[in-house]
C-alpha cells in the first residue's frame, strides 16, 4: 500500500489520481523517500469459548443476545407470554416438587373432610372439626380429584422435564451442549432450562392443520386416545410408599391393559391422516406394540411369583430388608431370573414407547415421520406427551419390579432415613436415563427382525424365566 | 395342527387380495440424498417394483462448458459432485492438461493428491454419518461431522472454500501450502486416527447395524462389473480395481497404500470399504507431507487462457464415489468443443431398479444409502 505512489511515480499524470494527497507528498520525497509508517496489520481477537455453553464469550457478550433480545423482550406481547410462560413453569413445577409431601397432605385433607379435629391453621391454634358434615361420597370426589390432579401434573411436568432432559443428554452424548440460552433473560442460565416450556408456547401458537386428504374427526380424536390410557394407567402406579392415586389389588394388570389401548390412536391416526407414510407407520406400529406386549408381560411374571400379588405396594414391599444385611432383596438381584426379567422387560418397554432401536412406526428416514407425520402444532405434541408419559411408566414399572420400590439400595443410615418417594423418583430417573442412553446409541431395527427378536428370543426366554422362578419358588424361597 | 394355514398358504390363497400401494420416495423425503425420486409400488413391506427417477438437479454443466473457457470450466466441475470436489477439479485438469500439453510440477501434484485424499476423508465421513442417520443411529452423524467440519476448516485456511473449492488449476493448483497448514493437517490426522476406531465401535460391529446391513442388498462381482459399478460400490464386491492402482496419476504409484476390497457385496461389505479407505487416506496423506517436493505449485510456460490443437483427451481418477473420467474434445478454440462425463454416481445408481424388487421398505434406505450417491453428479 504504502509504496504504491513511488511506482507509479514515472508517469504521474497517467494515473488518475490514485491519492490525491498521497500524490504531491510523494513528489519530493523522491529523493529521500519518507517511510510511512504501515498501517496496523489487522489481527483477529483469540476466540475465547465459553466452557458453559461452548459460544464464542464476545460473541454471547457483546453483540447478538442484548441486540436482538432488548428488542424482542421489550415487545409487551412478550413480556405477556413471558408472564405467563413463568406464572404456568412455576405452578406446575412447584406442584411436581411438591408431589411426596402434597400426597401426606392431601391424605390430612381427607381425614379433615371426614370429620377429624384438626388444628385450625394446621399447625397451631385452636383444635376443631371441619364444619360441613360431607357424605362419604363426596369426600372421596374431593379427595379422588386432588390424586387425579396430582397424576395429571406428573404427566405434564414429566413431558417437560425429560424432554430438556433428552435434548441435553443427546446432546452431550452427541458432543453437543444442547439447549443454552432459553430462559437465560430471566437472569438465570441455567443450561437452557426454559427450553420445552418456549417450544411448548411455540406448539401451541403453530398453526394447527389437517390434511384435505385427512378423515377429519378421527385425525382429531386420535391424539387424545393416544394419550388418554397412558394416563389413566397412571393411577396404580407407586410413587412412594403408600402413594398411589388408587389402590389396586390388580395393579399391574390393570396399567398393562390401559397401556395397550395406545395403540388405537396410533392406528387411527395413521389410517386418518389420508397419508401413505403415515398409514404404514399406523400398521407397523400395531403390529410392534400388540407382539411386545406379550414378553413384557410374560417377564414380570416371575416377580409376580415371587412376591405373590399383582398390587404394586406389595410387589415393592416384598423386596424390602437385605440380604447378610448388604445386598437389597431387590428382585433384579434375585440369580438369572431377575437379571433376565429385567433386560426382557426393559427393552419391550423401550419397544412399546416407539423409541430407537425400535422407532420402525416412525422411521424418520423411512416413513419421514410415520403416523404423526401429518399432525402439527398442539396435536403433535400430544403424541410426544403419551411417549415421554409412557417412558416415565416405564421407568417407575422398572423401579417397582425390579429395583426395590422405594427401598434404599445400602443398608445405612443417611441413606434409609431418605424418604421413599425420593429413593423412587431417583430409580425412575436413573430408568429414564437408560431409555435416552439407549434412544442415542443403536440403530434401528428392521420391521422383520423386530418381529423376530420378540417372538423368537425375548418371549421363548421369558418362559424360560418362569420355569426357572418356578424352580426357585420350590426348592429356594418356599 | 393339519388344518392351520402357514403364512405362505395365506398369501398363495386366491380369495385373500392384498392390494398393492404405490409410494413416491422422494423427490423431498429425508433419505434420499438430494432429489432422487422412487417410485415404489409395495405390497405390504414387500417392494415389487420400483422406479427411480432422476433430473431433478440437472444443470446442463456439460453444455455450460462448451461456451467457457478451460479456466472457467474448472468452476463448474465443483458443482457436480459438491461432497467431493476436488477429484472432480482433478479430473477435468488432468485432461485438460492432456490436452494442451501442460506439464505439472511435483509440488502441484503431491498437493493434489493431499487434498483429493483429504476430500476423500470429508465425503466418507458424510457417507457414514448418514448412513447412520439412514438406519437410525443419529449420534454417528455428529460425531462424523465434527471431524468433517476440520478438513473443512483445512480446506478453507488453504483456498478460502469449505464446499466448491476450485483449487486445482490447469498447470497445478491455486495456491501453495503453508508450513503452517501443513503442520495443522498433520496435527488433524493425528487426531483423526483414534476416531476411525471410535468409529468402529459406534457403528461398524454394532450387532444391530450389522443385522440390517449384512446380507442385505448383495451385490455379485458378475453383477458389479456388468453394470460398470465403480469405487466402493466395485470393490465391495470383492473386485479389485482402483484407478489409483492400475491407472496411476498425479504420482500416486509413489504411495505406499492397499486398496481394501470386500468379500460378498452386501451393504456392510460397500460400508467397510468405505470406512477402510478413510485409514488408507490417512495413509496417503502421511506420506505426501512427509516427503512433499520443494519447487513451484503452479506450471509455467503455457499459455494463459489455452487453445490446444484439435483433438481429444480422456482422463479418470478414481474419485469419492468411483471411478470419474471426462472426455474432452478441442476444435482448437479456447473452450472444449465438447465435454463428456463418465459420473460414477449416476452409473452406480442404474442397479436401484433390479436390485430393489423383492426387498422391505427399511432395506430401500439401507441399499440406497450404501451406494452413496450425490444427485449432483447423478444429473449434473
Amino acid at each position: 500500500m504504502s509504496d504504491k505512489p513511488e511506482e507509479k511515480k514515472p508517469e504521474p499524470a497517467a494515473v488518475p489520481a490514485p491519492a490525491p494527497a498521497a500524490a504531491p507528498a510523494a513528489a519530493p520525497a523522491a529523493a529521500a523517500p519518507a517511510p510511512k509508517p504501515a498501517p496496523p496489520k489487522y489481527v483477529p481477537p483469540t476466540p475465547v469459548f465459553n466452557r458453559a455453553n461452548g459460544r464464542l464469550i464476545e460473541d454471547r457478550f457483546t453483540t447478538w443476545p442484548t441486540q436482538v433480545f432488548a428488542n424482542r423482550w421489550s415487545r409487551p406481547g412478550f413480556q405477556w407470554g413471558a408472564g405467563m410462560l413463568v406464572g404456568i413453569f412455576l405452578g406446575l413445577g412447584l406442584t411436581g416438587f411438591a408431589i411426596g409431601e402434597l400426597s401426606v397432605w392431601a391424605a390430612r385433607v381427607y381425614a379433615i373432610l371426614g370429620g377429624e379435629p384438626f388444628k385450625k391453621f394446621f399447625l397451631f391454634g385452636p383444635t376443631v372439626v371441619f364444619p360441613v358434615k360431607l357424605a362419604p361420597l363426596a369426600v372421596d370426589a374431593i379427595w379422588t380429584a386432588i390424586k387425579v390432579l396430582i397424576v395429571l401434573h406428573v404427566v405434564l411436568i414429566n413431558g417437560l422435564w425429560s424432554i430438556w432432559w433428552e435434548r441435553k443428554i443427546s446432546a452431550h452424548i452427541q458432543s453437543r451442549v444442547g439447549p443454552t440460552y432459553a430462559g437465560s433473560p430471566s437472569g438465570w442460565n441455567f443450561h437452557g432450562w426454559a427450553q420445552t416450556a418456549i417450544d411448548g408456547i411455540k406448539l401451541l401458537l403453530k398453526e394447527d392443520i389437517t390434511p384435505a386428504a385427512a378423515d377429519k374427526w378421527v385425525h382429531a380424536l386420535a391424539p387424545g386416545l393416544v394419550v388418554a390410557p397412558c394416563i389413566i394407567a397412571f393411577a396404580p402406579v407407586l410413587f412412594g410408599d403408600g402413594m398411589q392415586a388408587a389402590n389396586l389389588d390388580i395393579g399391574t394388570l390393570y396399567i398393562f391393559a390401559f397401556a395397550g389401548i395406545s395403540v388405537i390412536g396410533v392406528v387411527m391416526a395413521g389410517w386418518a391422516s389420508g397419508n401413505k407414510y403415515s398409514l404404514l407407520g399406523g400398521l407397523r406400529g400395531a403390529a410392534q406394540i400388540v407382539s411386545y406386549e406379550l414378553p413384557r408381560g410374560f417377564s414380570i411374571v416371575p416377580v409376580l411369583m415371587f412376591a405373590g400379588s399383582l398390587d404394586l405396594q406389595v410387589i415393592s414391599n416384598a423386596q424390602a430388608g437385605y440380604w447378610h444385611g448388604v445386598i437389597p432383596r431387590w428382585f433384579i438381584f434375585y440369580p438369572v431370573v431377575g437379571q433376565l426379567a429385567f433386560v426382557i422387560f426393559l427393552i419391550a418397554s423401550v419397544a412399546e414407547t416407539n423409541r430407537t432401536p425400535f422407532d420402525i412406526p416412525e422411521a424418520e428416514s423411512e416413513l419421514v415421520s410415520g403416523f404423526h407425520t401429518e399432525y402439527s402444532g398442539m396435536k403433535w405434541s400430544i403424541f410426544f406427551l403419551a411417549e415421554y408419559a409412557y417412558v416415565l411408566l416405564g421407568s417407575f414399572l422398572l423401579a417397582t419390579f425390579f429395583l426395590g420400590g422405594g427401598a434404599s439400595p445400602i443398608n445405612a443410615v443417611p441413606f434409609t432415613l431418605i424418604p421413599s418417594w425420593m429413593w423412587m423418583l431417583g430409580k425412575a430417573m436413573l430408568m429414564m436415563f437408560v431409555f435416552l442412553w439407549i434412544r442415542w446409541t443403536l440403530p434401528r431395527f428392521r420391521v422383520d427382525q423386530l418381529m423376530d427378536f420378540t417372538w423368537k428370543f425375548l418371549l421363548p426366554w421369558s418362559f424360560v424365566n418362569i420355569a426357572i422362578a418356578g424352580l426357585y419358588l420350590a426348592f429356594w424361597l418356599k | 395342527m393339519s388344518n392351520m394355514m402357514t403364512a405362505a398358504d395365506a398369501s398363495t390363497m386366491p380369495e385373500l387380495k392384498t392390494d398393492q400401494l404405490f409410494i413416491n420416495l422422494g423427490p423431498q423425503h429425508p433419505s434420499t440424498h438430494g432429489v432422487l425420486r422412487i417410485g415404489l409400488t409395495i405390497e405390504g413391506e414387500v417392494i415389487v417394483k420400483a422406479v427411480p427417477d432422476i433430473g431433478y438437479l440437472h444443470r446442463g454443466t456439460e453444455k455450460l462448458a462448451e461456451v467457457r473457457n478451460y479456466h472457467h470450466c474448472v468452476v463448474l466441475t465443483d458443482r457436480w459432485d459438491y461432497v467431493s470436489a476436488m477429484p472432480n477439479n482433478l479430473v477435468f485438469c488432468l485432461a485438460a492438461e492432456k490436452l494442451a500439453g501442460v506439464k505439472t510440477t511435483p509440488r502441484a501434484d503431491a498437493l493434489r493428491v493431499i487434498m483429493c485424499e483429504m476430500n476423500r476423508i470429508a465425503s466418507h465421513l458424510l457417507f457414514f454419518g448418514t448412513y447412520g442417520i439412514d438406519l437410525g443411529a443419529y449420534t454417528p452423524f455428529l460425531y462424523a461431522f465434527r471431524e468433517r467440519e476440520m478438513v473443512l476448516d483445512l480446506f478453507e485456511m488453504l483456498c478460502g472454500a469449505r464446499l466448491t473449492y476450485n483449487y486445482i488449476r490447469l498447470g497445478g493448483v491455486m495456491v501453495d501450502a503453508s508450513p503452517e497448514w501443513l503442520k495443522r493437517t498433520g496435527e488433524f490426522i493425528e487426531y483423526f486416527k483414534p476416531r476411525l476406531d471410535e468409529y468402529d465401535t459406534l457403528l461398524t460391529y454394532n450387532p444391530i447395524f450389522m443385522a440390517r446391513t449384512k446380507g442385505v442388498g448383495i451385490v455379485t462381482a458378475e453383477e458389479a462389473k456388468s453394470w460398470a459399478l465403480s469405487g466402493p460400490n466395485l470393490r465391495g464386491s470383492g473386485v479389485n480395481y482402483d484407478v489409483r492402482k492400475f491407472a496411476p496419476y498425479s504420482g500416486y504409484e509413489n504411495y505406499d497404500f492397499d486398496v481394501p476390497v470386500g468379500t460378498d457385496g452386501s451393504c456392510w461389505d460397500r460400508y467397510f470399504c468405505r470406512v477402510s479407505e478413510m485409514r488408507q487416506s490417512v495413509r496417503i496423506i502421511e506420506q505426501a507431507i512427509a516427503k512433499l517436493p520443494a519447487g513451484p505449485f503452479m506450471a509455467s510456460g503455457f499459455a494463459k487462457v489455452p487453445k490446444p490443437v484439435p483433438g481429444e483427451a480422456y482422463a479418470h481418477v478414481e474419485a469419492s464415489r468411483g471411478d470419474l473420467g471426462i472426455y474432452l474434445a478441442s476444435d482448437g478454440g479456447i473452450s472444449p468443443f465438447r465435454m463428456h462425463v463418465h459420473a460414477p454416481s449416476f452409473i452406480n445408481l442404474a442397479m436401484l431398479q433390479e436390485k430393489l424388487v423383492g426387498m422391505k421398505v427399511s432395506d430401500v434406505i439401507a441399499l440406497l444409502g450404501s451406494i452413496d450417491i450425490v444427485l449432483g453428479e447423478v444429473d449434473r
